[in-house]
């Protein structure tokens, strides 16, 4: 079970201050939870590749922006993920919908092949990842944080598990 | 008009604005301003230029924000004028220099070169005003009232190019990224 507050409480947490998004499948139950909160800005995007450059220009305007996108969006965002959250070294928490993690790793046939390119992506990116499959493992999402801010690189929160209410 | 006349044009009307640019403007604006709240952007994601001036601009809401952006690199990322128009910050002018082609690469026409209007896609998208510049007399003119407006604003400038070298010389992003933060994150204090 992961559940929308306590993934709120970890953001919060971390002084996060803008969540930028565009829903998926795992992230789908964070959306009201996240209309509610009064003290995170919420900007939409229309395409995952928007949200890098947009967390890119709140940090440098000096905000604590996360984003919320899902594997398949991260595999659309290459060269923003290069050029602009690399290259200009933004601390940046991402949070990114493990699409066909469970099937993966239950050894079953995924829905397709999102699962299977996401960790060797990240790895020849060169960003850490964790895993986040229930709330015992929200605390991860603070260490992700924490270990952006010390080597001033994106860092990945694998949401494995679809959020429930 | 050629783009040096519009960015002359655009450094004398210039405050405290900042100003993020790209592509053959990032190389060319440097000659006309120098200011600490200036980020040209080479070597950064391409096209992702507004979807960057989205974020200072929501983040910096007392502050205007110009975005100086080529056609062919609004052309790949459409749907962020969409993006723009949905968090409507009101302090953003995201201008498109239109020269119709891909400068950089040669001089290649660009998709829908003579068909394409951004003006209607950004009328379309929902921002608050759009303009349409050919004629640098206007464009003078008129700047003073558009740096003043609620956004979100678009402006579209056809800007041959302007007939001069581009500057090959490197432009250290991170450091400018950092620099940029640090002055505005001083300002907000």
């Amino acid at each position: 079970m992961l559940q929308p507050k306590t993934i709120i409480e970890q953001l919060k947490k971390c002084g996060i201050t803008h969540v930028v998004w565009l829903p998926d499948s795992e992230s789908k139950f964070m959306y009201d939870a996240l209309q509610a909160e009064q003290d995170l800005g919420f900007i939409p995007v229309c395409r995952e590749g928007e949200a890098f450059a947009v967390a890119a220009g709140l940090w440098m305007g000096g905000k604590t922006p996360v984003i919320l996108i899902q594997n398949t969006g991260l595999f659309e965002s290459g060269d923003v993920l290069r050029g602009t959250a690399l290259g200009l070294e933004v601390p940046l928490l991402m949070m990114i919908g493990y699409r066909g993690y469970m099937e993966m790793k239950a050894g079953k046939q995924p829905f397709d092949t999102a699962a299977v390119y996401t960790e060797p992506i990240l790895n020849t990116w060169g960003i850490p990842f964790h895993h986040i499959e229930t709330d015992a493992d929200t605390a991860k999402i603070a260490e992700a944080f924490k270990q952006a801010q010390e080597i001033s690189r994106p860092v990945a929160a694998l949401i494995c598990v679809e959020y429930n209410e | 008009m050629r783009r040096d006349e519009v960015l002359q044009t655009l450094a004398k009307h210039r405050t405290n604005e900042v100003v993020l640019t790209t592509m053959s403007v990032a190389q060319e604006w440097p000659a006309y301003s120098q200011s600490e709240f200036d980020f040209n952007a080479i070597g950064t994601g391409m096209g992702h230029l507004p979807d960057m001036a989205l974020g200072v601009a929501v983040a910096c809401p007392d502050r205007k924000v110009l975005c100086l952006n080529g056609d062919g690199s609004m052309l790949m990322n459409l749907g962020v004028l969409v993006s723009i128009a949905n968090t409507a910050p009101t302090n953003l002018i995201l201008f498109v220099f239109e020269n119709e082609i891909y400068e950089v690469t040669g001089g290649q026409p660009i998709p829908g070169r003579g068909r394409a209007n951004f003006a209607a896609m950004a009328q379309g998208a929902g921002f608050a005003h759009t303009f349409e510049f050919s004629d640098l007399t206007a464009f003078d003119k008129e700047l003073p009232t558009i740096l003043r407006l609620e956004g979100p604003i678009f402006v579209t400038v056809q800007a041959a190019p302007s007939g001069k070298p581009l500057s090959t010389k490197a432009i250290p992003v991170r450091a400018a990224a950092r620099a940029l933060r640090d002055s505005l994150t001083r300002s907000q204090r």
